[in-house]
């Protein structure tokens, strides 16, 4: 369960200003129902510019329909330009804020507002900037410039954070390096050079790992396929002790360490370390891997 | 407030019998089993007796039964001991509908060098049993599928894939956490190799699993350390839930026949209710073929986070697969692998019932969720 303020859960289930409005002559639309969340934003504006009435309709979780709702009580009797300042941050204060996975809920309240101030003004739904930025997240529809937004005016300095703002990253994941080369170009531009550069620790963390699984997939062996070759080899290794009376029984196998209990005549054998080392250690070296290392496990 | 709890697959309320057998191994019999003298070696024997109590809810033998410490442990420990003991198969059976428990053990080998076979389901939530057929190959490792469904409810076909499995030599894993207790399961029918439980989900508390493994079948330990569990899972017995565990079992027998009529009697009126009274909502999974007490209903065009606070304020207990609820953003897997449309896939709201629920409680829910959707739905931008 989220933890949501007190004023949250009241604009929740007691929200004001809900409900289509039929005289507005500004209408705001973000969201889908497949994001899982839908804002319609419904303003009257007066001839002088100020906004008389607002309503709201939201499809989406409690902290979507609060911030809607708080919004509404907001604009009401603002000039347009002034309720164009309006920040997300601003509609999260006004709810004694919101957990930090919501506050998407916030930044879709004030595209929508600025949705609805264009449409008065006759300008197309989507803004001009957004028109122009680059699609990064595909599964939320985020482009740059809106993580670019959200960066600067919520002062954002981690991939987690842009994934909580604006959903961007939240599904597939395949867009977080991009978001992360975003993130660090803009931090530096604002001349955060320590958040810029652990980003850039992330990232190149980040490329380490996976050139390591790929190195792991492609270079040396993987566990199951060392686990495989000492199997086959000792087949090859048993029947020499068998010979003498006695048998390896395989143990365990953990990274290169090979664990074996010898049995039979080997068991007691005066010589068993010989035969650990020269025999069962030197025929896994040649078969598997040069630097396996034989350790006996006694019964 | 009184609350109604209706989210019985998530987890559920300790029986007080199970608290009581419990009680003495906190105070007096506190002892280590494995122990030499008197006083520790007695509790012993009740470790035997809650050991007997799982085997007979399954009809299988006590020596078949592996404590752990939930069924995710349970479902990790199938999987690694198959893949150990027959380290020349490379391929894992599994479906698109599991829990993360086995989701992502299958994943995890699947960066390791496996391949990961998930079979899909209809939108219905149903397996393909030739889809399954074709998947089975002399490289296949084990075959993992649960028994019944968390989200949905669904029962799929066990006793015919394990069958189909063995006729080719493979191994095959359920994992029956939801469906333990709720439907008949004879092992000494049910050809599965191996099948996990979990204490919490049949009135036990959280912290103790089961992992079955049928005799003779070769096993290599996930958890290495002393000789419990007859060398095959190191670790101090947790006594106490061993035995809560036991009797959680044998109540589970005994009331398996109530769980299948009186339960599911509730939850088909509780799901009949809310149809009646409210306007465009399905339900999701088969109807034919689910467990006694779980219902997964959708309510066309609002949000399932809004729908649970909302019940929440009239102390109604459920969960939700949409997104909100997730923490990841998207809706369930399940009900995405099952297609369901996005107007529904995001208020799906699960209902789960069991044994201490009563009539007056799903009457009550009944009266009261219709107003709480068309609350939401009053506000909800879209109305088609």
């Amino acid at each position: 369960m989220w933890n949501y303020s007190q004023k949250v859960q009241d604009f929740f289930l007691k929200p004001h200003n809900a409900g289509p409005m039929e005289d507005a002559n500004a209408i705001g639309e973000v969201g889908s129902l497949a994001c899982g969340d839908a804002l319609k934003l419904y303003l009257k504006i007066n001839d002088e510019g100020v906004i008389e009435k607002a309503s709201f309709e939201t499809f989406g979780c409690a902290s979507a329909i609060a911030s809607s709702s708080i919004l509404t009580d907001m604009v009401i009797g603002m000039k347009v330009d002034d309720a164009l300042k309006i920040t997300n941050a601003d509609i999260a204060k006004a709810l004694d804020g919101l957990p930090r996975e919501k506050m998407h809920c916030s930044v879709m309240g004030q595209e929508a507002l600025e949705a609805a101030i264009r449409n008065w003004k006759g300008e197309p739904a989507v803004p001009h900037a957004q028109e122009e930025g680059k699609l990064v997240c595909k599964c939320f529809n985020v482009t740059d410039q809106t993580i670019i937004k959200a960066i600067r005016e919520n002062n954002l300095t981690t991939l987690e954070d842009i994934t909580a703002f604006t959903k961007a990253g939240g599904a597939c994941g395949s867009c977080l390096d991009e978001i992360s080369e975003i993130l660090e170009a803009e931090l530096r531009r604002q001349g955060k050079g320590t958040a810029a550069a652990s980003v850039a620790e992330d990232v190149a963390h980040n490329e380490k790992v996976a050139a390591a699984h790929a190195e792991e997939a492609t270079g040396g062996l993987t566990n199951i396929e060392r686990m495989q070759k000492v199997m086959a080899a000792m087949q090859l290794i048993r029947p020499q002790l068998q010979a003498d009376g006695g048998d390896v029984r395989l143990v365990d196998i953990s990274g290169k360490v090979v664990s074996v209990q010898l049995t039979g005549h080997c068991g007691g054998c005066p010589a068993s370390q010989a035969t650990l080392h020269q025999i069962i250690e030197s025929i896994l070296r040649m078969q598997v891997e040069p630097d396996i290392v034989v350790k006996e496990v006694k019964a | 407030m009184q609350v109604i709890y209706f989210d019985n697959n998530a987890t559920t309320k300790v029986a007080p019998e199970v608290t009581e057998a419990m009680l003495p191994f906190f105070t007096e019999l506190w002892g280590n089993p494995s122990s030499m003298h008197t006083f520790g070696g007695q509790v012993a024997k009740y470790v035997d007796q809650a050991r007997e109590q799982v085997a007979d809810l399954f009809n299988a033998k006590p020596q078949e039964i592996l404590f752990t410490s939930c069924g995710t442990e349970s479902d990790n420990t199938a999987i690694w001991s198959a893949l150990q003991t027959q380290p020349d198969k490379k391929h894992i059976v599994t479906t698109a509908v599991e829990h993360p428990a086995i989701l992502e053990t299958a994943a995890f080998w699947e960066r390791n060098g496996y391949t990961v076979t998930r079979l899909g389901v209809d939108e219905k939530g149903n397996l393909d049993l030739e889809e399954y057929a074709n998947a089975l190959t002399p490289d296949t490792d084990i075959v993992s599928i649960m028994y019944a469904n968390n989200e949905v409810g669904n029962i799929y076909p066990i006793p015919k894939m394990a069958e189909m499995a063995k006729e080719r030599g493979i191994l095959f894993h359920t994992d029956a956490v939801q469906a333990a207790g709720k439907v008949d399961i004879d092992l000494a029918k049910v050809p599965v190799d191996m099948l996990s439980i979990s204490g919490h989900k049949i009135h036990c508390p959280k912290g103790i699993g089961m992992l079955y493994i049928r005799k003779g079948v070769l096993f290599r330990p996930f958890i290495r350390g002393g000789h419990q569990e007859s060398g095959r899972r190191g670790g101090t017995e947790n006594v106490p839930y061993i035995v809560g565990l036991g009797k959680a079992c044998q109540l589970a027998k005994e009331h398996m026949a109530e769980e299948q009529t009186r339960v599911a009697a509730l939850r088909d009126r509780l799901e009949a209710g809310i149809l009646a009274h409210v306007p465009e909502c399905k339900v999701n999974g088969d109807p034919a073929h689910r467990l006694p007490g779980t219902t997964n209903i959708a309510f066309r065009n609002i949000e399932g986070e809004a729908v649970l606070l909302m019940l929440d304020r009239l102390g109604i207990c459920a969960s939700s697969g949409s997104a909100c609820t997730s923490g990841s953003l998207e809706p369930s897997h399940v009900l995405k692998a099952m297609n369901v449309p996005f107007k529904y896939a995001h208020s799906s709201t699960r209902f789960s019932l069991c044994r201490y629920n009563t009539e007056e409680e799903v009457d009550f829910a009944i009266e009261h969720i219709p107003a709480v959707i068309k609350t939401l739905r009053d506000l909800s931008p879209f109305k088609d």
